[in-house]
């Protein structure tokens, strides 16, 4: 068990290490020049000279060759020090530990919110009594998933905000202004979790397990709790980290379109500002988010399916 | 489905449609005027009646041509200009004159629509070319070279599929810029490692079959036996995924655009006519709401054509 942890770390480090050197080729190799970007943002105060530029590129480093560039903030980042805002200058670790706590937020209270929909539709979307409630429980998700967030949080905003005034639009004050950039953050998640559920709940329905069940008697109830619907969680949990990482994305067009501060919104600022190292950023704390998902989900699949840990601590 | 039978937009698909609808529904009486020697008319029959059994499959065919259209020839779908509006005329709601109303200048939005449709399906296709071009060639390598090449691009792979679409396309725009062609590029590159996954699945099963061993064995160059024998072969699956890559890469490219990372302003795009309604949300609901319904639509259709292409390949074979 621990050679297997050690081994998991490692792996995980080593997904960050390579996100992290994929996303500096992308965004340091590509033409695009942050000073000169920082320059013509404040051309209105006075013309810079062709000097100023170079102190700039100086200032930032920039100057030197981009492989010591690159070993530089390599070291940096091992440190949590992800360089400072083009656009602010504060540092970028302190802009996220800053808007955190509201992503965060937000994405449990969508996560919750998923997990209830998604779950639910699938286990009612197999085992209704009526075919015709099954049929169109099913066909619930595939419509979702078609739905773009943007458009499903703004359609949200104009019924129950404005005319029906029962929820505020905008803003990060409290539970009630919460629900309804949840719920349009948690409709693809749910779409795609009640797919995969419903498929695997399928799938179990004719293994030899619950013709087991059903032979010693157990009550068709206790078959879907215990039998079909705890293996079918394990292809499910094994997407949590796709799906974490899917959370942390639509927090960009949700905060957005709900004007919240967080992640997400900041994002979509430095996106604009080409503000690169924020960019960078969060690149790499939505693969910690999915490295950490994973590694925890890992850990987890013992408690589901004791068959899982004799796997994992046998010698390869 | 209740929404798609309430856009006007599916009313116009219907009847820009009908001339191939009213040939699909002569062509199942013209079997029996003709002998079954002729293999075009009992084609044609057969797809007519394989379309006349579902409806919801017909019905995405005839909007999708109406959305290649509104792409290819939009003056043959609205007259109204989509730049230039009438001051009088703003913030009507829908009507028989503006079937999705008018904006806060005045202009048409059905007109709008009709002239973004183009660049926003030019950017989805390009999408779809880049993800499929780039990850089908890298899945070809991978497959059929095999050892380090294979564990280095598939490595690669693993990481991209780690990155949130989104973010992976947000971090290439702040490298490329703004633009449609660079939303689509980025779009596009956020596909590349599910086709190439897939295509290397499909070469690692086909480079191991009976014909391609002969083919090696007869003295085939590699390459030869790598275009000629291995990829006809493996590119079924592919193909599927492209189709059902569509409607991701609208709801993908609508959402930078959205955002604000196409086109400039006055270009109408489907994305940033949603935005450009934001402001009027309280007041003017057609304004989100039509483009929107325009974009669910047209995403829906996509995937119950993909669908129906995914379900012909699994049962042709």
């Amino acid at each position: 068990m621990k050679t297997y942890l050690v081994r998991r770390l490692l792996q995980a480090l080593f997904v960050l290490w390579s996100a992290y050197t994929v996303c500096f080729a992308v965004l340091y190799l590509l033409p695009s020049d942050p000073v000169s970007l920082m320059v013509s943002a404040g051309a209105e105060q006075g013309s810079v000279d062709d000097a100023q530029v170079e102190n700039l590129r100086a200032q930032y480093g920039l100057n030197r060759p981009v492989a010591v560039q690159y070993v530089d903030h390599l070291w940096h980042a091992v440190r949590g020090d992800f360089g400072v805002s083009v656009q602010s200058g504060r540092s970028v670790t302190q802009i996220f530990l800053d808007v955190l706590p509201a992503t965060l937020e937000l994405a449990a209270a969508a996560f919750v919110l998923a997990v209830l929909l998604g779950v639910g539709l699938a286990y009612w979307g197999t085992f209704a009594r009526w075919s015709w409630a099954r049929q169109l429980l099913l066909s619930i998700p595939p419509f979702w998933a078609s739905l773009p967030t943007f458009w499903t949080g703004l359609m949200l905003i104009q019924l129950v905000s404005f005319r029906w005034g029962l929820l505020p639009a905008t803003g990060n004050d409290g539970s009630r202004s919460l629900l309804l950039p949840a719920v349009t953050l948690a409709l693809p998640t749910a779409a795609g979790l009640a797919q995969v559920f419903a498929r695997s709940l399928r799938a179990t329905q004719t293994e030899h397990y619950v013709t087991t069940a059903a032979a010693k008697g157990a009550s068709p109830r206790r078959i879907r709790l215990r039998h079909c619907a705890r293996n079918a969680a394990l292809p499910a949990l094994t997407l949590a980290g796709v799906w974490a990482g899917n959370l942390l994305a639509g927090s960009v067009v949700v905060e957005t379109v709900f004007s919240r501060s967080g992640v997400g919104r900041t994002t979509a600022t430095a996106v604009s500002t080409q503000d690169i190292p924020v960019v960078l950023g969060l690149v790499i704390l939505s693969s910690a988010l999915f490295t950490v998902v994973n590694l925890a989900v890992d850990l987890t699949y013992p408690l589901l399916d004791p068959r899982i840990v004799h796997l994992a601590a046998e010698p390869r | 489905m209740a929404t798609l039978t309430e856009s006007p937009a599916v009313t116009a698909a219907v009847t820009v449609g009908s001339p191939l609808s009213e040939a699909g529904r002569t062509a199942p009486p013209s079997v029996p005027e003709r002998p079954p020697a002729t293999g075009v008319g009992r084609r044609l029959a057969h797809a007519a009646g394989y379309l006349l059994r579902r409806p919801g499959l017909s019905l995405s065919l005839l909007f999708l041509l109406a959305v290649l259209i509104a792409a290819f020839f939009p003056d043959l779908l609205t007259a109204d200009n989509p730049l230039r509006g009438d001051v009088t005329e703003r913030l009507r709601g829908p009507s028989s004159e503006h079937w999705f109303g008018t904006d806060q200048l005045g202009r048409d939005l059905f007109a709008r629509m009709v002239h973004g449709a183009a660049r926003s399906l030019q950017a989805t296709v390009l999408a779809v070319a880049v993800g499929l071009a780039i990850g089908a060639t890298l899945g070809l390598v991978s497959g059929f070279v095999g050892g380090r090449t294979d564990a280095v691009i598939m490595r690669l792979v693993d990481l991209a599929l780690a990155i949130p679409a989104l973010l992976l396309a947000l971090a290439l725009i702040t490298a490329l810029g703004f633009g449609t062609v660079n939303v689509a590029l980025a779009v596009g590159a956020t596909s590349v490692a599910a086709f190439a996954r897939v295509t290397r699945a499909e070469v690692l099963r086909v480079r191991t079959a009976v014909f391609v061993e002969a083919a090696v064995s007869c003295g085939a160059r590699r390459d030869q036996v790598l275009v000629r024998h291995v990829l006809p072969h493996s590119w079924g699956p592919v193909l599927v995924l492209a189709a059902l890559e569509f409607g991701t890469a609208i709801l993908a490219v609508s959402a930078l655009s959205f955002l604000g990372f196409g086109a400039a302003p006055p270009t109408p795009e489907w994305g940033s006519l949603v935005a450009d309604g934001r402001d009027y949300l309280g007041t003017s609901w057609w304004l989100t709401t039509m483009p929107g319904l325009t974009v669910v639509a047209t995403v829906l259709a996509a995937n119950r054509v993909a669908r129906a292409v995914e379900g012909e390949r699994g049962t042709g074979r």
